[in-house]
Parts: structure tokens; C-alpha cells; sequence
């Protein structure tokens, strides 16, 4: 019961600003954009795929070490494991000099990566002897380590050791063989401690020391430094994973673009067409769907014939194309028979609307969501496909890295250097995270139906 | 809908003679030499085996002698395994990768669908974000880092008991197949899950769900009539290529396992140059796949009633 | 003013879905739980076991894993590792080796090898596994079929010592004249082309075995494709066979040796080629011997397993191709490549295989001499890494080739891991010292072998195995008439030597041109040693007398037995 007084009803005045639309109006992208930047993971990722970019065309740039280089002094190195090495003389060939007047397994000389030099005296009641290498003290099961050395007489009583030597404690063996080599009860062992060491030729081909620099046997310097490690053959790992990123990304990226591209235009045509030509264009579909994907890779492989020097990446990326874009098509086209049954569509064409126009507003828009999707997955697929053709043999060509041939190289020693398969399938893993995530945010952003829901 | 099928299935036989016909021409354009061994023949012994495998004949010859044997359903002898038929190869081996890409492929549906739509409810909410997380987990990691971490995973837990809990790496029981099929079709379940999420959420917003609702339809039954039904559609589409992926692609998992399936059959057949092998495993994945493709199309057909099959 | 109305923030809504979701899950567990069931019915079909142990004490059975499925077992085609493995405990030749490679009478009581011919007395108690006598017949037929064009075997030329031999398998003499005769079911009489001195040698190798003809005719030629395709007089029999799967070896009843076959049942049970898989299911108990690769090594040592180490027999170097239009027919060229590289380095420090030897030669270290070491009598050459010379020989190469600049050399190698990091290794190893590009060919086998055949390489990654325990097996390779010969080395000198090694009956006289071929071949820089292969193994504690052989099976369990005492 409120009262009312005369003003109440005196009109308003005239006025040009009617109740106004207050927003700008803005494009289909522009508005897709604003609503990309809301999305925090999206942005991210976004990022993410910039850097990753930056890491494969600038990084090599500023890390400017050959992923080819091999340091075999420091071989399977995981990142951050000490670099001081002594310097020390050419390695030379050694017959069993030594001390006669000791007796026992002992060592000759310094023991250092380079070679670690045996002595022993015959075992009693042995025809030859055999050499073991072992990372931990000798157990009750006897357990000698790696057998790296044997002889079958009594007159050889000196080894060196050379194979694959790390600065760490090792445990030294030498067990009495029998007439026919079987292994017998008597064996000494010795523990040693290894030194790790390089030469003035390897200082120098690593640029280590400089030509001019005043520097002698018994100086310690500082390995090459290697942030991320190395890999079975000493090469840089960080270098290596930049190297790799222009291959997986060129096949993951590449690849996925062009079939995806081909497909939805492929898709969209069959579908907005229908009739016969759809049934044809279809049908070609169908056709080069039913190509068993992973048995035809393998066979352009051997088919197209990698030749010398070659990488393999172009036939890869040429097979993925032929083979992947069906599955975009199938996709594109369910989407456009689907939206072309919608009630807009009909009334569009009522109004007037051309095909093209139908197309480009209408069709391309409201499948976009559904194609981002496939390219999103498109990329990891591509990437795991290079990465399952290294797997079996029948990836990129060595030497060229990929992400994938390096985890798969990293693979087999997982358990004893995990850090050749953990920075790889990391930076997989990071992709292909990154490349979802955006595809997720660029779904939500560009599809038109959530537009007016803000 | 009877003829459809019938016409898709003969469509189906013209492509598969498309793909016998490719396959062909890709073999005997590639590169090196299926008889040539360690230990060099000569040209005597040489030309005898090549008459024991016809290669002797005119290429034209050699390609109707493969149809006819080929609509008559005999692949050959193998080059490599001399006393055996490549159909009694793929009969020993196939039914391997089929068994193990049927749960896969179960796996991953059933898996995917119900975490899809688990994901779309709770969106944005912690249900949501655990399984995701799970499913890039999933998508992220190539498989065959998945199969090799997942065997140590069992080498320890069986060492953890003491005993074998699950069986490392071969074939035969339930207990073979269960981290096989699992590894197998994580990949997949993760892209249905995806797939499923999306499909989910847009539905969710769309106008027929918002009439059911205001109608006062219960919502057990939008959920399943509606919702549910409408969301698989993308699913299925893309089941059929999916189901031929897990099946030719159980290479990996093969080899890692040391299950007897043919995917291992044919690599081994493609590093020995083995030509009917490899032209028989193809032209018969090519069949199975495009019969696939027409059982998942016939689907599509019952699951959406809108499109129409004429 | 209206909200749009968002139903996946309905709280009912949400939570009715969720019970309609976890009904469907129930049913589907349900359904996956018979699907499997059935599943596993119909999978029983396929193969494979389940609950094996590596050692079963209980049945006195062993369960191992072989590489690859054998081709197939026919004694006179096979020609793979697979094969001869199975084929070396389920048959016997005339001669076979013991415990310590030593040749010791097998089917053949007694023989004698003169310089026009052998004779083998057999014994009476070899049978075949369905209890009738292996007979001189059943040789006779064996080898007149292996040398029969027909039969197009790939080893055939193993048996050209034999009188005829060669001439019947180009088709121009019948079979019938294979210089073989059964005397009389015990005696088998060779004749020989040309004396042939290592024939006891030759007739332990598979292609020698014997196969009955009544029972090869009741095959309809699927002779060797399924276990009861093949009649067995070894130590142990296959008694099943699922391909691509697994076997059954059982103890032979009918075997004469008791030295041989301790055994009751060998299970053969994961035909599997991934290192990973076998030491996952050795770790696991499930099989009874693996093999390790280097990098497997400190975890074998964590497991504190006993691991032993063998010479595998086969040598590995890089050959060249010797024809005219190719810079590797420059032996300044040649010796530059040769000086560059070491490699001692290669074995330590890239492949770092334990079991791995650096090669100095051609002839492997286990070659036997006249009466010791082949190594030790004749010594090869000592090889020292040496750039600096290396660059002089190729500044003098490039002159007599008349170029400014080396092109890439073609670098063929296979597609095996180790293959490929020797080949990187080298390529950075040449660049460096050399500076000369290597352009890695890698191939997969059938197509490397065609490019070796045909001559589309400079430098091509090798290995021989070889096929029998003598020293010509290696000797004969750079023959210019030898097929196997691909860089078609051709030299009149090398030539003469071979001929002497082939057919010289003075072991003395035999091994010196053993050692002028060792001369030539350091001399003219044929090829450049890499490396030897071994293999570093781990077996099962309880499991006693296995053996690794260099000829032959590569894994030998003819003599293995369970040591109980130790469990």
C-alpha cells in the first residue's frame, strides 16, 4: 500500500541513449580468445608449447654443444655426478711387469677409468683362472660379479681391465678354473678403488683445456659439463633432447596438420554433398581406412627404402599423412550429417543462404570442436607412432635422435640409468599434456554454442 | 536395413580385393631379396627354390595365381616357416591377438564410457580431476614404457609375496591376459574418456535435455534416454577404427609379454622379407577391419534413429 | 534475469546419474568377469602354460625360452640358430661333441678318415624313437637328399666334399651317384671329391643327420613341420609343439647314451627374442637360464646371481668392398680406416658387453692350431690406433684416386641395437679422425644381404658364425669363388693358400696357410676386426652340466640335471 504521488506518472524524457547493448560487439575469434585467456590450464599450456617451440628452434642457439659429440669418458652419466678427473698419460700396453716379491691378487699401478691392472699369484690347484668384476661384497651365494676375464693356462697372471670403467668402489675376484674350465673353490679378492681419470688428448678434443694453457700430468681439471647427463655414447643429453624435438615435433606436429587439414575437407564435402558422391568419396574413405595402419607404416618403411645418410623422417611423415586423414573424414562428416538434420541449418537455406556460406558459418564452426579434439589426440598419436617404430626396429635412422628412439633407447637400462628414459618421456609426456590441455581450452573457447552462456 | 547390409558387405569384398591387389604391388616393390640367407646360394640352388614359390613366373601371372588362391582363401607357404601355410599361421596366432584385443577393447569402452561420463558430472570438481589426471597419465606415456614399467611392477610384486601373484610375460590363463589387455587398451580408454567427457558436457547444455527437465522427466531417465545415449555417439563412431588399432597394434604388448599373437608374427615376418606372410597377415587384417567398419556402421544405424540407412 | 539452467550442477540430478553409472559398472565387471572366463576356455587353445617354475624338481623338468620359433625341424633344409638348437637334442649325427667340445662317437661307433674316403661304423643300439635301428640306409638317404636339386637346400655345399656332391646339386649327375654307400646296415663308406682332412668335423653339423625314408614318405612333405612329423634319435624327443609358443621336449626312451638326457621333460614355454622378458622371468623364477646384456649387468649383480660368461663363436668386422669403382678398393684408403680406430675402444668403452672380446684377427681366439691355439702359434699382427699415420695414408689415397674430396662413404650395417651404435660410434669416430662423412645404411637382414650381394656399399658390418670346429670355416671366406665372399676380395695368393688349407691331409703344412691367409688378410687390410661375440649368462643354481657351444646349439642341456643338495 505505498502512495503514489503525480510525479510518478509524468513521462520520461526523451533520450537518445536507449537501453543500449553496453558490450562491444565482438568477432567469433576475438571472443574466442577472451575466453581462451580465462582458461589458466589452457594459457599454460599454451606457454608450454611456445617454449617448446623456442627449445627447438632457439635452444640450440644457446646450448651450443653437438647432440653428435660423444665423450666417452663420461658415458650414461646421470646430470649433476662430479666432473673433477685427474690427468694422466696415453694409455700403453702392459705385459705383467711388475713386483715379483708380492704376492696375491693385487693391483698395478693406480687404478683409474682408464685400466685398472691385476696381479695374482697361481691359485692352488687351478689349470687357468677367471676374472670378476662385482659392484658389491662377495655373499654367501658366491656371487663372484661379471666374469670379465679368463685363462685357460697357468702362465697368465696379470689382466687389465678396461671395460667400461666408473670412479666408484669395485670388487675384484680371481677364481681357480679346472682342466676343462669349470669353476673351482679357491679365489681371492681384492677391493679397489677407482680414480676417475683423462688424457691430454681427450682434454684437448673435448676443449677442456686450451692449446696455450699451462697445464701437466697429475692436474686435476673439470669434465665437460653436462646439465642434463649423457647418453650410452657420452653424447649430451639436453643437446640431444633439442635435436630430437625437431623430429618428433616436425612428425608430431607436421603430420597431424596436414591430415587433419585434408580430412575435414575431405569430411565436410562428402558430408554436406551426400548423395553419390558422397557414397563414392566415402567409399575411397573406407578404403584406405581398411589399410591395416601399423602393418602399412611398417610396410612403406621397408617399402619407400631409407636409403644411406637418410633420416626416414619424410617417408614417416608422407606414410602418416596417406594413412591418417580417414579417420578425421569419418568424424568430420558423421558431425556435418549431423548438424545438417538441425532445425538453424533448414532455415538458413529458406532465408537464402548459399553453400559456401552454409559451410564456412554454420558447418566448419560447429565441427571445429569436435576436429580440435582429433588434432589434439592427432599430435600424441603421431608422436607414439615414430616412438613405437623406434620401438620395433623400424623408426628414424641412428644417428638422428627423436624423443621417441631415445626413450626407447633409455628403455633398456631403466633399472641402472633412468635418467636416459626419464628426460625423454618427460618431454613426451609434457607435449602431450600440453597439446590436450589446449586442445581442451580452444574446444571450449571456440565452440559456438557455449558462446551466449557467459 | 538388411539390404544396406548386404550392400556394405559387398562393398566390403571390393575393398578387400582393393587392399590385396596394394598390398601386392607394395611387396613387390620393395627393396631386397626374401631368399637370400646368411650362407649365399648358388644360382642352382637358388633357381629351384624360386620355382618351389613360383617366383619364376611372370609378375602378371604371379598376381592372378594370388587371387585365385586368394578367393579360394589359401595365403600360401611361408617363406621363412618352409613347411607351413600362412593360413594355419594366422589360424594359430590370430585368434592370440583377437582374444587379447577383445578385452582391450572392453577394457577400454566400458572403462572410458563410464569415467567420461563420471568426469562430465562431477566437472570441475575433484572426481573430475583424479581421473583426468589418470587419463593423461594414460595418453601421455608411449606404451611401450607403459608395458616395460608395469612388468617390473610385477617382477617386484611377485617378489614382494614371494610367490607369483601374476604372471610376468607369457600366455594361457585369465591371469596372462589381464595386465596385457589393460596396458593394451589404456591408451584407448583415455581417448574415450576424453571423448565420452566432451560429448557429455555438450549435451549437458543443450536444449532437448533442458525440455526433459522442465517436463519433469525423471532424471534417471534423461540421464540414460537422453544423455547418455546421445553421448556415446562419437564413441562409437570411433570404436570401430579403435578396435582395429588395438588389434593390429598389440605389437608392443606382444613382444613385451611374449604373447604368441600375429602382430609379433608379422614383424618378424617383415625383418625376414617374408612375402606371403606378410601380403596374407595384411589382406587379413584388411578384412577383418573392414568388416569391422561395417558392423560399427550398421550400429550407428540401430543407436541413432535419426540417420537414415537407404 | 532468467539463469541459464545448468543440470550438471543439479545436485539430484548428479547424483542420480551417478547410481545409474555404478549399476551399469556392476554389470559390467560382471560381464567382463565371463567374458574372460570364456576368454581364457578359448585361449587354452592357443598355448602356453601356467604355474611352470623354472625348475620343477618334482618332475624333474626344466622350463626355458628359445629366441625364435624354429622354422621348421627338417635336418637337411634348416639353416637358422633356432632350429639347430632344437634339432641337437632331438637327433644325433654320426659324430657329436661332448662336454668339452671334444668330438666323441655318436651314431658312428668307430670311423676313419682317409685321404680318398671314410668309413663309419655304426653302433647297434641307436634307434629311432619308434624303437627300429638308425642304419647306414637311413644316411644314405638322408645326404643323396640334400644335395638333390629338389630339395633346394641351402647347406648342400656343406656336403660338396663328398664325391658328386656338387655336380648332383646343378642338376647334371642323378643322385643315385652321391659317393655314399651302405656296405651293410652297420657299415656307411664316403667317397671324396678331394681329400678332405676336417670331415669328422663336417658330419657332427645338422645337415649330416640322418632321416628314414620310409617314414620321410608317410610326411606328404611336411617332413620337420609338426612334432609328430619327425622321427627323433637324439636325447630327447618334441613331443608337442604350439607354434609360435611354446614345445615339449621329452626324454627319449629309446636313446643309447647314458651320459645324455637326465631330464624327464623340457618345457620350452615363452618363444620370445626380448632381453627385458627373460631376465623378468628368470627374476621370476619361471625359467631356468638367461642371457644378459650389458646393461642388465649391475642389476644381475644386485641379484647376486652367479654369472657366467662364453665365446659364441662368431667374429664381427667391417668388410670392405674391394670392387674397381669403389674408394675401398683403395688398400692406402683401406689402411687409413684401419689406423683410425681401435678396437679395444669400441668393446670397452661403446658396446661394453662383458663377454665381448676385442678382434685382433679374422680367426677367432678358439680356433684350434696344429696342437695349441691358433692364436698362439700364429700370432696376428698387434694393432695400434695411430691418426696421425692414418691421415698420411689417406692424403695418399686421395691423391691415386685423383679426388679433391672424399664423397660420403656408404656405410651398410643391419638393424640390430648393437649394429646401430657400432655405426654411430664410427661415424663420429671417422669425422673426427678423418674427417670423413660415413653415411649409416641401415637395413633390415633380407635387404642388407641384398645390398651386400649386389655390391651398393663401401663398408658393410659383418659377422660369420661358424658352421663347423675348424679353422676353414673362417679360412675359405675370401676365396675369390666363395659367394659369401660380397666385396669380392680377389687375389691369386689368397686363392692358392685356400686351396691348400682345403685339401691338405699335413695339419703342419694346412696351418701354415691358414696363417698366410691370416698375412694376406692384415697385409692387404681385407677387413677390419671388431669385435668376438660372447655372451654373458645366468643359470638357475640347481641346474647342473648345461652347456654353451660355439657350434651347434647355442644352449646345449643334452647333459643338464637337477642338483637337488643345493635348494
Amino acid at each position: 500500500m505505498q502512495s503514489l504521488s503525480s510525479a510518478d506518472f509524468a513521462p520520461i524524457p526523451n533520450s537518445q541513449e536507449v537501453h543500449g547493448i553496453s558490450r562491444p560487439s565482438l568477432s567469433y575469434w576475438q571472443d574466442a580468445w577472451i575466453r581462451l585467456k580465462a582458461n589458466k590450464r589452457a594459457l599454460m599450456s599454451l606457454y608450454i608449447v611456445i617454449f617448446l617451440l623456442l627449445f627447438t628452434i632457439v635452444g640450440p642457439w644457446i646450448w651450443r654443444v653437438s647432440p653428435a659429440a660423444q665423450d666417452l669418458d663420461q658415458v650414461s652419466q646421470p646430470p649433476g655426478s662430479p666432473r673433477v678427473a685427474l690427468i694422466v698419460d696415453d694409455y700403453t700396453p702392459w705385459f705383467g711387469e711388475g713386483n715379483p716379491l708380492e704376492t696375491g691378487l693385487r693391483t698395478f699401478g693406480d687404478p683409474t677409468t682408464q685400466v685398472v691392472r691385476l696381479q695374482w699369484n697361481a691359485l692352488p690347484g687351478a689349470a687357468g683362472h677367471r676374472i670378476y668384476r662385482n659392484l658389491f661384497p662377495l655373499g654367501p651365494e658366491r656371487a663372484y660379479g661379471i666374469p670379465i676375464g679368463e685363462f685357460f693356462d697357468n702362465n697368465t697372471l696379470f689382466f687389465e681391465d678396461r671395460l667400461d670403467l666408473k670412479p666408484q668402489n669395485y670388487y675384484y675376484s680371481v677364481v681357480a678354473l679346472g682342466q676343462f674350465g669349470e669353476l673351482l673353490d679357491s679365489y681371492e679378492l681384492i677391493e679397489v678403488d677407482v680414480k676417475r681419470v683423462t688424457t691430454i688428448a681427450e682434454a684437448l678434443e673435448q676443449e677442456l683445456v686450451s692449446h696455450t694453457s699451462n697445464f701437466q700430468i697429475g692436474d686435476a681439471i673439470d669434465m665437460a659439463w653436462h646439465p642434463l647427463g649423457t647418453d650410452y655414447l657420452g653424447r649430451d643429453m639436453l643437446a640431444r633432447l633439442m635435436a630430437g624435438a625437431r623430429v618428433s615435433l616436425f612428425i608430431g606436429i607436421g603430420a597431424p596438420f596436414l591430415f587433419v587439414l585434408f580430412g575435414v575437407m575431405y569430411g565436410s564435402i562428402a558430408g554436406f554433398l551426400g548423395g553419390k558422391i558422397d557414397q563414392v568419396m566415402m567409399r575411397f574413405a573406407d578404403f584406405v581406412v581398411a589399410l591395416p595402419f601399423l602393418l602399412f607404416m611398417i610396410l612403406f618403411k621397408i617399402a619407400f627404402g631409407v636409403g644411406p645418410g637418410e633420416s626416414g623422417v619424410l617417408p614417416m611423415l608422407v606414410a602418416l599423412v596417406i594413412l591418417m586423414w580417414p579417420a578425421t573424414a569419418r568424424l568430420v562428416r558423421g558431425q556435418i550429417l549431423l548438424i545438417r538434420e538441425q532445425g538453424y541449418i533448414s532455415a538458413s537455406q529458406l532465408l537464402g543462404a548459399k553453400t559456401p556460406y552454409l559451410i564456412l558459418r554454420h558447418m566448419i564452426p560447429n565441427t571445429l570442436g569436435v576436429v580440435l579434439v582429433t588434432l589434439t589426440f592427432a599430435i600424441p598419436s603421431a608422436i607414439f607412432t615414430e616412438a613405437f617404430l623406434s620401438f620395433i626396429g623400424m623408426g628414424v635412422v641412428p644417428p638422428t635422435p627423436s624423443w621417441g628412439s631415445m626413450s626407447n633407447e633409455g628403455i633398456k637400462t631403466m633399472l641402472t640409468t633412468p635418467h636416459e628414459l626419464i628426460f625423454p618421456a618427460v618431454i613426451i609426456s609434457i607435449t602431450v599434456l600440453a597439446f590436450n590441455l589446449l586442445g581442451d581450452g580452444l574446444r571450449d573457447a571456440l565452440d559456438a554454442r557455449m558462446r551466449n552462456q557467459e | 536395413m538388411w539390404l544396406y547390409t548386404f550392400k556394405r558387405l559387398l562393398q566390403g569384398v571390393v575393398t578387400v580385393w582393393f587392399i590385396a591387389t596394394a598390398t601386392f604391388i607394395a611387396m613387390h616393390n620393395v627393396p631386397g631379396d626374401p631368399l637370400l640367407n646368411d650362407r649365399a646360394m648358388t644360382p642352382e640352388i637358388r633357381a629351384n627354390v624360386e620355382a618351389k614359390y613360383g617366383l619364376d613366373q611372370p609378375l602378371a601371372t604371379q598376381y592372378f595365381i594370388y587371387l585365385r588362391n586368394l578367393a579360394q582363401g589359401d595365403f600360401g607357404i611361408s617363406f621363412t616357416q618352409e613347411n607351413r601355410q600362412v593360413n594355419d599361421i594366422i589360424r594359430e596366432h590370430f585368434p592370440v591377438s583377437a582374444i587379447l584385443g577383445v578385452l582391450a577393447v572392453v577394457f577400454a569402452a566400458a572403462g572410458g564410457v563410464l569415467w567420461g561420463a563420471l568426469t562430465a558430472i562431477y566437472r570441475n570438481r575433484l572426481p573430475d580431476y583424479i581421473i583426468m589426471f589418470f587419463v593423461i597419465l594414460g595418453i601421455s606415456v608411449p606404451s611401450f614404457v607403459v608395458a616395460a614399467l608395469s612388468q617390473v611392477s610385477l617382477v617386484n610384486l611377485n617378489s614382494l609375496f614371494g610367490t607369483t601373484v601374476l604372471p610376468v610375460a607369457g600366455w594361457g590363463t585369465i591371469f596372462h591376459m589381464l595386465v596385457p589387455a589393460m596396458v593394451l587398451g589404456l591408451g584407448t580408454m583415455a581417448y574415450l574418456t576424453r571423448l565420452m567427457r566432451s560429448s557429455m558436457l555438450e549435451i549437458i547444455s543443450s536444449d532437448f535435455i533442458r525440455t526433459a527437465k522442465s517436463k519433469g522427466v525423471p532424471p534417471a531417465r534423461i540421464f540414460t534416454k537422453h544423455q547418455l545415449r546421445n553421448a556415446i555417439l562419437p564413441v562409437v563412431t570411433v570404436l570401430g577404427p579403435a578396435i582395429a588399432a588395438i588389434t593390429t597394434g598389440g605389437f608392443v604388448v606382444e613382444i613385451v609379454f611374449a604373447v604368441p599373437g600375429l602382430g609379433r608374427f608379422f614383424v618378424e615376418a617383415v625383418q625376414q622379407l617374408d612375402y606371403t606372410v606378410i601380403m596374407g597377415t595384411t589382406v587379413f587384417y584388411g578384412a577383418f577391419l573392414v568388416f569391422m567398419v561395417i558392423v560399427v556402421d550398421v550400429l550407428y544405424g540401430f543407436i541413432d534413429p535419426r540417420m537414415s540407412m537407404k | 534475469m532468467t539463469k541459464p539452467i545448468l543440470i550438471a550442477n543439479d545436485k539430484g540430478f548428479a547424483q542420480s546419474a551417478v547410481k545409474q553409472l555404478g549399476l551399469y559398472a556392476v554389470c559390467t565387471i560382471m560381464g567382463l568377469a565371463v567374458l574372460m572366463y570364456l576368454l581364457s576356455l578359448a585361449a587354452g587353445n592357443t598355448g602356453g602354460g601356467s604355474g611352470i617354475s623354472g625348475i620343477n624338481v618334482d618332475d624333474n623338468s626344466i622350463t626355458i625360452t628359445l629366441g625364435q620359433e624354429p622354422p621348421q625341424l627338417d635336418s637337411g633344409r634348416a639353416t637358422d640358430a633356432a632350429s639347430s638348437s632344437v634339432l641337437a637334442h632331438a637327433m644325433e649325427g654320426l659324430i657329436t661333441y661332448d662336454q668339452n667340445n671334444q668330438l666323441v662317437p655318436g651314431v658312428a661307433e668307430r670311423w676313419e678318415i682317409r685321404e680318398d674316403g671314410a668309413t663309419f661304423w655304426i653302433r647297434d643300439d641307436a634307434f629311432w624313437n619308434d624303437s627300429r635301428p638308425v642304419t647306414a640306409h637311413d644316411f644314405v638317404f638322408a645326404w643323396e637328399r640334400v644335395v638333390d636339386p629338389i630339395t633346394a637346400s641351402e647347406y648342400a655345399f656343406i656336403l660338396y666334399p663328398i664325391k658328386n656332391a656338387e655336380k648332383i646339386n646343378q642338376g647334371e649327375l642323378p643322385k643315385e651317384t652321391l659317393g655314399v654307400h651302405a656296405l651293410s646296415d652297420q657299415i656307411l663308406e664316403v667317397e671324396f671329391e678331394q681329400p678332405t682332412p676336417y670331415f669328422d668335423k663336417l658330419v657332427a653339423f645338422f645337415t649330416y643327420y640322418p632321416i628314414r625314408e620310409d617314414f620321410f614318405g608317410s610326411t606328404n612333405g611336411r617332413y620337420g613341420a609338426d612334432a609328430d612329423m619327425l622321427l627323433y634319435n637324439g636325447p630327447y624327443m618334441v613331443t608337442e609343439w604350439v607354434h609360435g609358443s611354446s614345445m615339449l621336449w621329452e626324454k627319449n626312451p629309446y636313446y643309447w647314451s647314458e651320459e645324455k638326457g637326465f631330464l624327464d621333460k623340457i618345457i620350452v614355454s615363452y618363444i620370445t627374442t626380448d632381453v627385458n622378458t627373460k631376465i623378468n622371468l628368470f627374476k621370476d623364477g619361471q625359467i631356468a637360464d638367461t642371457s644378459l646384456v650389458a646393461p642388465m649387468l649391475p642389476q644381475a649383480m644386485e641379484q647376486r646371481w652367479q654369472i657366467d660368461r662364453v665365446m659364441d663363436g662368431t667374429v664381427f668386422f667391417l668388410e670392405f668392398n674391394h670392387r674397381e669403382e669403389r674408394i675401398t678398393s683403395n688398400l692406402n684408403f683401406r689402411k687409413a680406416m684401419s689406423l683410425a680406430q681401435d678396437p679395444n675402444e669400441l668393446v670397452y668403452k661403446v658396446l661394453k658387453e662383458a663377454a665381448y672380446l676385442p678382434a685382433q684377427s679374422l680367426f677367432p681366439v678358439w680356433v684350434q692350431g696344429v696342437s695349441e691355439q691358433f692364436r698362439k702359434e700364429y700370432p696376428p699382427r698387434e694393432h695400434k690406433i695411430d691418426v696421425l699415420k692414418a691421415r698420411e695414408y689417406l692424403e695418399l689415397a686421395r691423391q691415386e684416386l685423383g679426388l679433391d674430396e672424399f664423397p660420403p662413404i656408404v656405410f651398410l650395417t643391419g638393424d640390430t641395437p648393437i649394429s646401430l651404435l657400432a655405426s654411430e660410434y664410427y661415424q663420429q669416430l671417422y669425422l673426427e679422425n678423418l674427417g670423413l662423412e660415413i653415411r649409416i645404411d641401415a637395413q633390415i637382414f633380407k635387404q642388407r644381404l641384398a645390398k651386400m650381394t649386389s655390391g651398393e656399399f663401401d663398408v658393410v658390418m659383418a659377422g660369420w658364425a661358424p658352421d663347423y670346429f675348424d679353422a676353414l670355416t673362417f679360412g675359405d671366406l675370401f676365396a675369390s669363388w666363395n659367394l659369401n665372399n660380397r666385396g669380392r676380395y680377389s687375389n691369386e695368393e689368397m686363392d692358392k693358400m685356400i686351396r691348400i688349407a682345403q685339401s691338405e691331409l699335413d695339419p703342419l703344412i694346412r696351418m701354415d696357410a691358414m696363417g698366410a691367409i691370416q698375412s694376406i688378410i692384415e697385409e692387404d687390410v681385407v677387413l677390419i676386426p671388431m669385435y668376438e661375440r660372447g655372451v654373458s649368462f645366468v643359470v638357475d643354481p640347481r641346474l647342473k652340466g648345461l652347456i654353451r657351444r660355439i657350434v651347434g646349439a647355442d644352449v646345449d642341456y643334452n647333459y643338464a640335471y637337477i642338483d637337488v643338495s643345493e635348494d
